[in-house]
Formats: structure tokens, sequence, C-alpha cells
């Protein structure tokens, strides 16, 4: 079970505390938008072995949505951050690529 | 023959004698015994049978890997099946019955089994129950049923108490032994918040029996005054029968607390579990000993060295008069002088080695024990209890040089760390051939949340199988006898024929021989997980505690590949098993989940209202009258509710606030309709879908202010729906000034529906409720009767009706006074069924009923709710999907029978053809189904292909079984087509 802190009320909690929203960063395609843009938006999901960007909302505490970098083969999370952004931020890549010199970096 | 010796037992109190019985004989032991040390001190060698072959077996071990010594404890509500004698403390009347076998334990007729060894092989259930196809259920199923599973199952509900807590620590050291009390004194010296737990009630683990000095004193000695000092440490919480079950991510714990086992009906959780988070966990597990495979070795009175020792040094149990030693290692030789030291005779040590020259084997020679060396045991004589060994050449194929006289035997086959906890994370092993085991590579430890390594491991856990290194480890002083270099044997005799190996056990419990692994791996068996799983090699209770190493040692063999080639199977938690009583604890009964209630939830309680559960919510179905049925109670509703005045608990509906300037926006962006339009004191019902255009909730949206808007959800879907607009507002319109807020239960809502509401309202006096003040689809507040009410005119079931929200205090008088004063109205309650069927009267969908999650608005005849003026909404690119605009798609109409019956729920209307799989193609299913008391017949919805271009045509449907029923499309509103009733 991980154990996440909440960027928004800054605890640290069990999992189970929190809710999993899929990936992150997203971008939305509205009407207009191609069917391939479309249907990536609906249902492209990168899948990686390492280095991956997280929604996660702190359902059973201050009700927040958040972001999650965090590395899925080891489970070592490298930031949360607030999920007001549309990509990750620069501290937060910073983190990961200390950790992961070897990461492509975010795309 | 078993007995307990007249003195020594470092672990017994002789003053406190205990009774038990073992199949019905009264017993008697010590406190302090384990159930095992008791029994066999009581002479009971034989335990029981084993699983497949039902041979006799006794004990093997002295701790938590025991594969035989499992028996019934207990009696009706606190049986329990399968408890493990060697880790069950002996307490004052213990019941215990041995299992397996029918219909005694001394004679059983499965045993027959054992004669037909050669054609049970591995895989005999996969090979033997392939045809003929309908044996399987007639013959093989129930027979196979019948002769399976371990012991009983109880029947009663268990009647003890369990708990769960949490814990936090910066380290966790698990295991008790000198390598654990010498972490824990590390760590709390240095301020850590430490938790030391061990799974037995002693600290100190093995060395107390093997002996040694630490630290310059007696290691008995040592353990003592490292205890008072942990005792000392305020920082160190210390506990015993606590045995840490698995290690989870980021550091996450599982630990089983006994509590209660030993004090049946006592006023305490009988467990509790722990649910630790831990910066770091040492693992301080010693290592188990492996047995020796050789023909016979399952004979009630073979055990292993260690425990053999433990039983004499622990319990003062003689485990027979005469042991015979079988050993590739030093560390056996303990045993040996072990038994010296308390008066027993020991023919000879077998000493699978060429050479024995260590520190061990020369005390044992020089104390005139006959040591035989390069030598084996080809096969135990004996089957319900030992009464000899053959010796044979340990290079040879087991032509006896020998007979000795033994009923016992005490073998070592070599230590195996114990490194569960550190595997079941991710850390990796490294195989150690010179000691033939698999230990914690501290190169690749399993990781925690910043990527540090959260797992040590220490001592002989860590592979440190000598006091001396496992304190030098520790930075202590120590002295211990230096052992010699072991070696490897995996089959005893090295070229032991067939007929010794279909007798060499290396999965007690489950009857696995070294035959079976062989076989496997002729039959293409590669992989060990593959080769456990045709086998059952390591899958019984003990997780192949014992039989893991040997196990896949002889298959590499078969493999012709090196043992770490081979690798290990997964180490999967718990350690040892946990109960689930501990898993449920108190979530159980009426805490299960927690129940919502309405203001008003006591009254139908009162009323022995029949409950349907919604959500976390219980609503009245119906108010059943006595003598009524349900349905008869349901139609009463129903016309009632036509023809007087009914009364609805509406609290339930979700009520959540959209607030801000930008109120409106949102809204029209998660409604299919415009809502930013909607004047201040009107209500318009709405539609919300998701991204995929799919329908998901409805409601009616009344806007309060300028920039405030009450949004109705589904009973469901309130949390999920208040979740859904967060989503949006945080993750995507972060910029947008909109406030949200759930008052589901900040008010109780009624909903008053018939055509004499108006004047039941009236009669409580105060707000105008005429039509012209408060027309349909508007809102207004005020005070009703003294209430503060928001008084709603919305309806849901075609009538005149009023939904009159009220501070959830203010409900449940309301609901009373409602029911007095309506009293000569004929005021009645109604559930959530007549709800159900007065909407269906009228059309109205049900979200969960007319959709299902693939049903998009516009399949619903609900294209007049979807804006056509907006850009954009949630689920308007979707709905421009091909799929979506398909005029194919089935649309929703109305249904009824030509003879009044009601149709199935969910019922299909067959089509003809069958498609690819050769089913039969369709062309409709029921979506709503009642009996509509109004129209006096069968009434539903369904989506039909081609549905609202066909009115009038009659469909068969299916009914239960073969049968048919046939139903006329029709326009989906039965009731009021005008809506002149609701509408006065």
């Amino acid at each position: 079970m991980l154990s996440l802190t909440c960027p928004c009320c800054g605890i640290t909690a069990e999992e189970t505390e929190f809710h999993p929203g899929g990936e992150a960063h997203l971008k939305r395609f509205g009407p207009g938008s191609s069917d391939d843009d479309f249907e990536g938006y609906l249902f492209g999901r990168k899948n990686p072995k390492g280095v991956h960007f997280e929604r996660w909302r702190h359902s059973h505490g201050c009700g927040k949505w958040f972001l999650v970098a965090r590395c899925t083969a080891t489970l070592e999370v490298f930031a949360s951050y607030s999920a007001q952004t549309t990509t990750p931020p620069v501290d937060v890549i910073k983190a990961i690529k200390a950790k992961r010199p070897d990461w492509e970096g975010y795309a | 023959m078993s007995t307990r010796l007249s003195k020594g037992g470092r672990l017994i109190d002789r003053a406190t004698p205990l009774n038990f019985t073992f199949n019905g004989k009264p017993m008697r032991g010590y406190a302090g015994d384990t159930l095992a040390s008791a029994l066999l001190g009581a002479g009971q060698v034989m335990l029981g049978r084993s699983f497949k072959y039902h041979r006799p077996r006794g004990l093997v071990a002295s701790g938590v890997e025991e594969p035989n010594a499992l028996v019934e404890l207990g009696r009706n509500a606190r049986f329990e099946p399968d408890q493990r004698t060697t880790t069950t403390e002996l307490f004052e009347g213990a019941e215990t019955r041995s299992q397996n076998h029918w219909p005694s334990l001394e004679f059983d007729v499965g045993e027959i089994n054992d004669k037909l060894y050669k054609f049970l092989p591995a895989g005999f259930y996969y090979k033997t129950f392939m045809a003929p196809r309908a044996a399987w259920k007639h013959l093989f199923e129930p027979v196979i049923r019948k002769s399976a599973g371990l012991g009983g199952a109880p029947k009663e509900a268990d009647p003890d108490r369990y708990e769960q807590v949490y814990a936090h620590c910066d380290v966790l050291v698990v295991g008790g032994g000198v390598a654990g009390l010498a972490a824990a004194l590390r760590e709390g010296r240095k301020g850590q918040r430490v938790w030391l737990v061990e799974q037995t009630a002693h600290w100190g683990g093995r060395t107390p029996v093997d002996g040694g000095q630490i630290d310059g004193e007696e290691a008995a000695d040592w353990i003592k005054i490292a205890l008072q000092e942990l005792e000392s440490l305020p920082n160190v919480t210390l506990r015993t029968r606590l045995m840490a079950a698995g290690q989870y991510d980021h550091g996450y714990v599982i630990g089983l607390e006994n509590l209660g086992d030993t004090r049946p009906g006592a006023d305490v959780p009988r467990h509790r579990l722990w649910r630790i988070r831990a910066g770091r966990t040492i693992t301080a597990t010693g290592a188990l000993e492996r047995p020796l495979s050789f023909a016979g070795n399952d004979v009630p009175g073979v055990m292993l060295a260690s425990a053999v020792r433990d039983y004499v040094v622990n319990w003062a149990v003689s485990p027979g008069d005469r042991v015979v030693v079988v050993t590739n290692n030093d560390d056996a030789y303990r045993t040996a002088l072990a038994l010296l030291d308390a008066g027993l005779s020991v023919p000879a040590i077998v000493d699978a080695r060429e050479e024995s020259h260590g520190a061990l084997p020369q005390v044992a020679k020089a104390r005139g024990i006959t040591v035989l060396e390069g030598r084996g045991i080809a096969r135990v004589l004996g089957r319900t209890h030992v009464t000899g060994v053959e010796i044979c050449m340990q290079a040879g194929e087991g032509g006896a040089t020998q007979v000795l006289d033994c009923d016992c035997v005490a073998m070592s086959g070599g230590w195996s760390p114990v490194v569960h906890l550190w595997s079941h994370c991710g850390g990796k092993l490294s195989w150690d051939a010179e000691h033939a085991m698999f230990r914690p590579d501290p190169e690749r430890p399993p990781l925690g949340a910043q990527g540090q390594p959260m797992v040590q491991a220490v001592g002989a856990a860590n592979g440190d199988l000598q006091l001396a290194a496992i304190m030098a480890a520790a930075g202590l002083g120590a002295v211990s006898s230096d052992e010699a270099p072991m070696m490897p044997v995996w089959q005893m005799p090295a070229g032991a024929p067939d007929a010794l190996r279909y007798k060499s056990f290396l999965d007690f419990q489950n009857d696995v021989k070294v035959s079976d692994v062989q076989l496997a791996a002729r039959e293409g068996y590669e992989s060990v997980e593959h080769t456990k799983r045709y086998t059952t090699l390591g899958m019984a209770t003990d997780q192949g505690k014992l039989s893991n190493i040997n196990g896949l040692a002889v298959l590499s063999d078969a493999l012709g590949q090196p043992i770490p080639a081979t690798g290990t199977t997964t180490f999967r938690p718990p350690y040892t098993p946990i109960s689930l009583g501990a898993i449920a604890a108190e979530a159980k009964g009426p805490l299960f989940q927690p129940l919502r209630r309405t203001p008003i939830h006591d009254w139908h309680a009162a009323r022995l209202a029949h409950w349907e559960p919604v959500g976390h919510w219980r609503r009245p179905y119906c108010y059943p009258r006595s003598g009524e049925s349900h349905r008869d109670a349901v139609n009463r509703e129903i016309t009632n509710t036509r023809q007087n005045v009914g009364l609805l608990d509406a609290s339930t509906l979700g009520k959540i606030v959209v607030k801000g300037p930008d109120a409106g926006r949102f809204l029209d962006m998660l409604y299919t309709n415009m809502m930013s339009t909607l004047k201040v004191g009107k209500c318009r019902y709405g539609l919300m879908c998701d991204e995929n255009g799919f329908l998901m909730d409805d409601g009616v949206v009344a806007r309060l202010s300028e920039d405030t808007f009450l949004c109705h959800t589904t009973t469901g879907g309130a949390d999920r729906i208040h979740g859904w607009m967060e989503d949006w507002l945080q993750c995507e319109w972060w910029d947008w000034k909109v406030y949200t807020a759930n008052l589901t239960e900040q008010f109780a809502q009624i909903a008053v529906v018939g055509p004499k509401a108006r004047t039941l309202l009236e009669r409580l006096g105060g707000m105008d409720v005429s039509r012209e003040p408060l027309p349909f689809m508007q809102w207004a507040e005020g005070t009703l009767g003294g209430f503060d009410a928001r008084i709603f005119r919305i309806s849901f079931s075609g009538e005149l009706s009023y939904e009159i929200a009220v501070p959830a205090s203010q409900g449940r008088a309301l609901w009373d006074k409602l029911i007095t004063e309506g009293e000569s109205l004929g005021v009645m309650p109604y559930g959530t069924e007549a709800l159900h069927v007065l909407r269906a009267e009228k059309g109205f969908i049900m979200i969960g009923d007319e959709t299902d999650g693939t049903v998009i608005p516009q399949d619903l005849g609900l294209g007049w709710a979807i804006s056509k003026k907006k850009d954009d909404y949630l689920g308007k690119r979707a709905q421009q999907r091909s799929h979506m605009t398909d005029p194919s798609r089935w649309k929703l109409v109305g249904l009824e029978t030509l003879d009044g019956r009601v149709l199935p729920d969910g019922a299909l209307a067959p089509a003809e053809g069958f498609n690819a799989n050769g089913q039969r193609h369709t062309q409709g299913r029921v979506t709503s189904t009642y009996y509509s008391p109004t129209i006096g017949k069968g009434i539903a919805m369904a989506l039909v292909l081609n549905g609202p271009d066909r009115m009038g045509e009659v469909l068969e449907f299916t009914g239960t079984g073969d049968t048919r029923i046939s139903a006329r499309i029709v326009d989906p509103v039965f009731y009021d087509k005008d809506g002149e009733k609701q509408n006065v």
C-alpha cells in the first residue's frame, strides 16, 4: 500500500485515504477536434515501466486533486504537486532526472 | 517412545499442570508447553495422516514450518481446523483431534492410496479426470470433494472479537532472537522509534538452546540484560506473540498479534491485526532447517535435528530413547550432545560427509558417540513409528551396510535463511554455494517511497548461521563452536533407485516426493512456478518452508542446471496463516458499512417499512400493512397517490450547491442543456453525460440567485457527481470562479404528491402554494406551518407535486405534521417501488434502469433536453461519433403486454437469424417493467431497434424458460400524456 503526500493539505497518508484518477496531463479535445485526437483523449493512455504521472484525489481528506510523479516499477514517488498545471513543473522534472538520469523526459 | 523427562525444560512450569484431550483421550502437559510438546511429552508420536496417501505422520518440526501436526481445536463455535500444534500454546481444557482419516487415526481406509502410489503420481488429477466429460459432474467431482480438504469446517459464527490497530515507527525489527535484540538495541540507543516483534512467546530465538557466549556473558544472560535495557528505553516497543506476516510497499507491514488463543471466552480480542508503517524494516527472522530426502523420511519419529533438541531442552520432552542423528553439517551434532546431556542414547551420527573433524564432531567423538562418515540412511524401518534405520554409503545406491535400532531419527540437511519479508516487496536473493542456500542480496534490496532500501536482513536471516558471525556483524563479540563446511545432499543416498525415491518425501503435507518432481521435469516442466503447481510442492499450509529448497534442488538436478538458474518460487505474504477474523476485525454486522439514515428514518422503521438498500442509505420500498403483501402495499400506495395524496421521503436525493460568477458557464458544460439562461426562481430538468457521451445522471436544477444554483442528483449519484464537478473545477477549469458544496445531508426533503397535495399544504398554513405565485417548475422560499421551507413544484409522478426542503433538524417534525394534517385527506407514505411505477406510468426514465453506461440521451427520446446552441458540453464531441449517430441504435419505447402479464426484467426481443457466435439476434430489451395499477396491466419501457417508428407493432419477448410474452409497442407515456395533472 502506497503512502502519498497531499500537496494541498500537506498530509502524508495511506493509499486508502486517496482515490486514483488515471493518467495526468491529458489534453481535452472537444467538439471540432479530429477523430484521432478525440480517440487519443478518450482512450489513449501511456503504460510505461518507469516514470509516470498520475492524478490522485485526497478523497477521504481535503478532497483536492493533485498529481504524482511515480515509478511504476519500483513505486518510488518522485514528487506530488498541484493539479493546476498542464505539464510537470520544472522542479518535478529535475527531481526525476536526479533519480533517473536515463529518463527520456516528459513527452 | 516419546516421553517427558524428569528434569529440565527451560520453558515449562512443572508447578502448573494443564489438562487437555487428544481424540477424546485425557492428557496432561505444563504451562509453557506448546500443543506439540505436550502431545509428544504424553507419548503421542503419531498425530495425523497425510493428505494424499494417508500415511501416518508425526511431528517434524518445533515451529512455524511444521507440515504434519495440524489438529482440529475446540468445539462448536470455537472449533477450528488445521491448528499448527507447534505454534499453539497449550491451555487448560484444550480439545484436540487429529485430521484426515476415517474411521480413526490408527485405522484409516484412505491408507489404500499409499499402496496405489504408482497410480497416483504428480498431475494425477489432471491426467485422469479428463474424460468422459459427463463423469466429472456425477462421479469425479463428488468423490474428489469428499476426499479433499484438510480438517472439518466450523459450522457456527465465530463468537470471538478481533481488532485492527495502526502503528508507526522509524525502525521495525522482526524477530526477537539475538540478532533482533542486538539490532533493536543499536537503533534504540540512537533514539529511533523502534518496534521489536517476536512471533513466539519467548525472546532469544534459537540461541538459548544452541548455546554460546555474547559480550562475555552466557547467551541466556546476555538476552536478559539486553531485554532489560530495551524495556528501559521509552522509544522502544516490545511485543511477543506478534508475527510480521507481510512486508508491503512503502514500509507497510502487516502483523498478527495473538492475545486470546489460550484464553477462549476471555474478554479480550482474540487476535489483533497490526498495520505498521515503518521507516525501515530489519528482518531478524532466523533460518529454518531443511529435511534430508531419504526413503521413509516421513515416518513418525523422523524429525528435524533442531526440533529434537528444542523438545529436549525447551520442554524436557524426549522424542525417543534411541535417536540416530543424520546430517550433512556440524550443527546437528549439537542435537546429539543435547540428547547425551539429557541421558538419552545416540546409537550413531550418520554424516554424509566423507570426513567430519569440526569442533562439534570432535566433542561428539570424544564423548563416545559413533560417527559413521560418508554414510546415509537408505530407508527408515517402521510404519506408525520408527523402529530402525538401514545405513548405506551416501555415494552408493542404497545397499544396506548395517541396521540400527532406534525410535527417533534427527535429520539435518542444512539451513535456509527466512527471506520471506525481504522478498515480499522485491528484495532479490543470491545463491550461497558454500552453505547451499539463498540469502538476501544487499545490493538489491526492496525499495521504499524515496527509492531508498527499506529492508535490511541481519543474523541468520541474512545468511550468517553461526553465533560469532551474527554478533560480529552487530558489532559484538561472541563465542560459538566453529563449524566446518556442510555438504549439499539433495537425495540420500546419491544413487537412490526408484523404490527409494518413491518414498523420499519433499513436501510432507502434500505428499510430494523426489520422484514426483523428477517426473514433472521429464514431462517438460522447466519453470519452478509451473512445477510447483503441477506437483503441489510447497502449496500446503506451510507454503514450502521445509520443501522449497530441496524441491528446486531436485528439479535443477533433473533439468541439469545449477540451482540459481532454476530460482525460487515467489514469496508471498502472509508468512504464516493469519485468521480471517483479524482481516475482517470489527468490519462486520452493522459496522461492515456505515448506514446513512434520513431524518425520517426512525419513522419508517417504526412503521415496519420494507427496506431497499440504495447506496449507503436504506429507503422504504413500501409500507405493508398487517396481512398485506408487498405487491398489494405498492399498488395501494400508487392508487392513493393518484387519487388522494402521498408522501415520499426524498431526503436522499443529492443536493449540490454550485455558486460563483462562472456557475452558469460551468453548468452549461456539465449539463447537456442550457442552464445559464435559467431565470432565478425557476427549475429545469437536466442531463449529465460523461466524456464518452453516455448519460450518467439527471435531476432538476433550481436557480437560487444570480450566481447560485442548486443541482439535484440521483440518490446514488450525489457523491459521484459532486466529485465529478470538483474534478473538472480543480483539474481542467481551475481559473473558473465556482464553488461547489454537497448539502445532501443538510436538508430533509419531502415530496407531497397527488391531487390533494395543495389542500394538505394549505392546511399547514403560511406560504401561498397556489398556482399563480408557485406554478409548475418554479420554487419559492418561506414559512410553511412554521417550518423554514423551500418548496419546489416539480413532479416525478405526473401528479400535482411539491417537494419541500427543510433543514434536516426540522425534517421529522414536518413529516409528522403532514401525516397528522393529512389524515382526513387520506395521506399515506409511499416507498421507492411506488415511486418507480409512478414515474414509469409517466414515461420518465430512471438512471440505472434505462441507462447502463452505454445509453446516450438521444436513445431515450431526450433530444429536447440537449442544447443545439451550445458549442460544447461534456459528452457532446462523443455524441458526434459515427456509432452514436447511427440510426440503428435501439430507442426507447413503451410496451403493453397483450394479456396483461408483467414482462420479466431485462427480457429480450429475439430477432431472426443468429450471430457469428451462434447466438440468436435480438432487436430489443426491457429496461423497466411493472404492474401498473393505474392502467390495470403490465407495462414496460424498452430499448428497441427502430422502436419509435414501430408504434402498434407486437413483439415477442422472452419469458421464463422457453415461454414468450407478446407486447405492443406504445408511447412510453402511459398516463396523462398532456401533463395536465401536474400543471394544475
